[in-house]
C-alpha cells in the first residue's frame, strides 16, 4: 500500500504542477478515494480504463472528432473591446458558452460517455446543480443511445425548471432529491447511492473535478482542452504573450481546472478561481472528507457539512475539487469570492457592453474582474482571460424576477 | 463493561464474539442511531438485554451516503436535536450494557476531531470498536494505527464486488469481526434476502478466522436465520430503526430483537 509520501513523489516526478496524481490520486495532501468498499473496485476499474484510453490514439481521435463535429470546438476567444475600455484592462473571454449545450460541461461528458461505452456500461447517472451538467449528460446519453438518470436537488429543480424540461426532452429521467439542503451536495449523495446499487451496468458521469480518484484528475484532463486552446489563442491575440491573469469561476471547479491546466505549467500567469461568497470552500472551509475526496470543505466544529447558499445553483456546493485546494496550498492559484449583488450587476453589464449573456456561474468571474480592475491585482493596462464557462439563457427568468423585486435574493 | 480476560492482540470485541461463536451461538448485532430520540440510551440498554451480542451505535453525519431513507431520517432527527459525536461518546460512557459497543460513523467526523483524540474519547467511553464505511483499506492508515493504539477495533467491510485477493487483505487488517455487506446498495429493508448475502458470507468465512457478520439488507428473523446458515452473525439496522421512527420505543425494539434472537437460536 502506498501512502501520501509516494503520491507526492509521483506528482513531482512528472515535473508538472498539474500532472498525474498517481495511483492513489493525491494532489499534495488532498484527493484520495474515500468511498465505501462496494465502490472501490469500480473506481479502480475506471482509473485503469481511463489510463488506457487516454494514451490510446484511437480514443483521442474519436473524442477530438466528436468535440469538433458535435461539440462545436474549438470555441473562440473574444476580445471585449467596450468592457476593456471601461475597465482600463484588456479583457479576453474564452467562449465556452458557445459549446454545444451551452457550457464547458459537454467536454467532460462526451469523454466519459465514450469511456463508458468502452467499458460496456449502458446506463449513465449524473448529479446536477444548475442543470448544465445534467443537460450535457442527457445529451451524451442521447448521442450514444444510453439510458440516463439525473439527480437534482428539489430547490434547484425549481430554480432551473427549463433545464429540467430540457433533460426530459433529451430522454433523461430527472429524479428530485428531497434530502438535506436539496441542492447539489445532496444530489451527489443520491447519485452515489444509486451507483452503489447499479455499478455493474452503470457509469457515474460525475460533473466536476471532485469525488473519488480518478474523477478529479480524469475530469481535469477532459476539460484541459479549454486551457490548451485558450493558451494558443491568447498567444495569437497577444503577440506570443500569455495573459497576466487567468480567471474562472469555481464551484466544484471543473472549468477552472481545465483552464488552469493550460497555464499552470510554463507560464507566469496569475491563476484566480472565483467562488460564490455563500459557497466559498477555499475561503471559509477547512480540510475534510466528503464525496470520496479530501479537500477544503465548509463544515462545523464537529465535522457536519454546512449548506452552501448562492444565487447560482452551479456554485451552491460546500466543497471544491482537491486539486484546487492543492494549487492554493502551493501558491500556484488564488481563490477569491463574489457576492450575489455584484454578480447580478456583472450579468447585466456583460450583456449590455458585449452582447454576451453569461451564466450566473460565469458572471462570478466577470464580477471579480470588474471589482479589481485598476487595482494592484489587475493593474491598468494588464491583460486578463476570463473563461466564460456557460451562457446565461437558463438564468434569464431568475434574474428577471430578482430585478423586478428590485434587488438580489439567494433563493 | 466486559471483564473477561483478553487474549494478547485481541480486543474485547473479538474475544467476546469468538467466545460466543465457539459456544455454538450465532451473533446478533443490532444498530441504533445515537441521539435519534430522547429514549435512545434506554433503547440501547433494552436491546442489549434482549439477546444482542454486541451493539452498533451510529454517530449521525449530515451526509450519510451509504445509508438509505430510514437511517437518513434517524440521522436527521438526531442532528436536529443537537447531537454531536462528543455528546454521543459521553452518553455511552455512562452506559452499562455488559456487551461490546461498536460505533459506526463517517470519516469526516473522525478526521475533524483528530484520529488520536477521538480514538482516546472512544476508549474512555468504553467503546470497543468502530465501523467507518467510507474509509476503505487504502485510506485506512493513520486512523487504524491510532485506533489500534487506543484499543479500538476497526471493523472493515467486504462487499459483494470485492475481488478475492482484496478480501484476504481486508480480513488481515480488520479487527473485532469482518462486516460482510449483504447486497450491493445502501442500508435499508428488503422483502427478500439477496443471493449475494450468502455468497459474501462464504467468501469471507473462507478467508479468515475472525467472526463474520452480515449486514445491509438483513431485515427479518427469517432472513437472519438464513444468512447465519453460513455467517457467524448478523447486523440489523434499518428494520430496527424504522420501528423506532414509528414509535415502537425501547419495549418494541426489545421485542423485535428478541424475535431475531429466537430465530438465530433455531426457534
Amino acid at each position: 500500500m502506498s501512502g501520501p509520501h509516494s503520491d507526492a513523489r509521483s506528482l513531482s516526478e512528472s515535473g508538472l504542477i498539474m500532472g498525474d496524481p498517481g495511483p492513489t490520486g493525491r494532489f499534495g495532501e488532498f484527493g484520495g478515494r474515500f468511498v465505501p468498499e462496494a465502490l472501490v473496485p469500480a473506481c479502480m476499474e475506471l482509473e485503469a480504463s481511463f489510463r488506457q484510453a487516454w494514451i490510446d490514439p484511437a480514443f483521442r481521435r474519436e473524442l477530438d472528432h466528436l468535440l469538433h463535429s458535435y461539440g462545436g470546438r474549438p470555441t473562440p476567444v473574444t476580445e471585449c473591446l467596450r468592457l476593456s475600455e471601461e475597465l482600463g484592462v484588456r479583457v479576453l473571454l474564452k467562449r465556452e458558452d458557445l459549446a454545444h449545450t451551452g457550457s464547458h460541461k459537454i467536454n467532460n461528458v462526451v469523454g466519459q460517455a465514450l469511456l463508458a461505452r468502452r467499458m460496456g456500461k449502458k446506463r449513465l447517472i449524473a448529479e446536477t446543480g444548475a442543470g448544465q451538467h445534467g443537460v450535457a449528460t442527457a445529451t451524451a446519453a442521447a448521442l450514444f443511445g444510453m439510458e440516463c438518470v439525473v439527480y437534482m436537488g428539489a430547490v434547484d429543480m425549481e430554480r432551473q425548471a427549463l433545464n429540467v424540461f430540457r433533460m426530459e426532452l433529451l430522454g433523461a429521467e430527472v429524479r428530485s432529491v428531497e434530502s438535506g439542503s436539496r441542492t447539489l451536495k445532496d444530489a451527489v449523495n443520491e447519485a452515489l447511492r444509486d451507483w452503489v446499487a447499479s455499478v455493474d451496468t452503470t457509469h457515474y458521469c460525475l460533473g466536476s473535478v471532485m469525488g473519488p480518484h480518478p474523477y478529479p484528475w480524469m475530469v481535469r484532463e477532459l476539460q484541459r482542452v479549454v486551457g490548451d486552446e485558450s493558451r494558443a489563442q491568447c498567444r495569437q491575440i497577444l503577440d506570443g504573450k500569455d495573459p497576466d491573469v487567468v480567471v474562472a469561476c469555481a464551484g466544484g471547479g471543473s472549468n477552472a481546472a481545465g483552464t488552469f491546466a493550460g497555464f499552470a505549467d510554463g507560464t507566469s500567469s496569475v491563476l484566480v478561481g472565483v467562488e460564490a461568497a455563500g459557497g466559498a470552500a477555499m475561503h471559509n472551509g477547512i480540510p475534510g472528507v466528503l464525496h470520496g475526496m479530501r479537500s477544503a470543505l465548509m463544515q462545523d466544529e464537529s465535522g457536519q457539512i454546512l449548506e452552501a447558499e448562492s444565487i447560482s445553483a452551479g456554485l451552491d456546493y460546500p466543497g471544491i475539487g482537491p486539486e484546487h485546494a492543492h494549487l492554493a496550498a502551493i501558491g500556484r492559484a488564488r481563490y477569491e469570492t463574489a457576492g450575489d449583488t455584484e454578480v447580478v450587476e456583472a450579468f447585466q453589464r456583460l450583456s449590455k457592453t458585449e452582447g454576451i449573456i453569461p451564466a450566473l456561474e460565469s458572471a462570478h468571474a466577470v464580477a471579480w474582474v470588474i471589482r479589481v480592475a485598476g487595482t494592484e491585482v489587475l493593474p491598468t493596462g494588464s491583460t486578463v482571460l476570463i473563461t466564460l464557462s456557460g451562457r446565461g439563457d437558463k438564468d434569464v427568468a431568475q434574474v428577471r424576477d430578482i430585478l423586478r423585486r428590485g434587488g438580489t435574493t439567494p433563493r | 463493561m466486559i471483564v473477561e480476560p483478553v487474549a494478547p492482540g485481541r480486543g474485547v470485541l473479538e474475544t467476546t464474539l469468538r467466545d460466543r461463536r465457539e459456544s455454538g451461538h450465532k451473533l446478533l448485532v443490532p444498530y441504533v442511531t445515537g441521539g435519534m430520540d430522547d429514549e435512545w440510551l434506554v433503547t440501547v440498554e433494552a436491546v442489549a438485554g434482549a439477546g444482542a451480542d454486541a451493539i452498533e451505535v451510529g454517530i449521525p453525519f449530515s451526509d450519510p451516503m451509504i445509508d438509505g431513507p430510514v437511517i437518513q431520517e434517524a440521522s436527521l432527527r438526531a442532528l436536529g436535536r443537537g447531537t454531536t459525536p462528543a455528546g454521543i461518546l459521553a452518553d455511552l460512557g455512562r452506559l452499562h450494557v455488559g456487551i461490546p459497543v461498536v460505533v459506526m460513523t463517517y470519516y469526516n467526523l473522525i478526521y475533524r476531531a483528530g484520529h488520536q483524540r477521538i480514538a482516546g474519547l472512544m476508549a474512555e467511553s468504553g467503546v470497543s470498536g468502530a465501523i467507518i464505511p467510507d474509509l476503505p483499506l487504502e485510506e485506512l492508515e493513520p486512523w487504524a494505527q491510532a485506533a489500534d493504539d487506543a484499543g479500538i477495533a476497526t471493523v472493515l467491510l467486504v462487499a459483494p464486488s470485492t475481488p478475492r485477493e482484496r478480501i484476504a487483505a481486508i480480513c488481515r487488517r480488520s479487527r473485532g469481526f469482518v462486516y460482510g455487506v449483504g447486497r450491493m446498495g445502501v442500508t435499508g429493508e428488503q422483502s427478500s434476502l439477496a443471493g449475494s448475502a450468502r455468497e459474501v458470507a462464504e467468501r469471507v468465512r473462507a478467508a479468515t478466522e475472525l467472526p463474520v457478520c452480515i449486514g445491509i439488507g438483513v431485515s427479518t428473523p427469517e432472513q437472519a436465520a438464513t444468512v447465519c446458515e453460513v455467517a457467524d452473525g448478523v447486523v440489523v439496522g434499518s428494520a430496527l430503526v424504522r420501528r423506532l421512527l414509528e414509535g415502537a420505543g425501547p419495549v418494541g425494539a426489545a421485542e423485535f430483537v428478541s424475535s431475531l434472537r429466537v430465530a438465530l437460536d433455531g426457534g
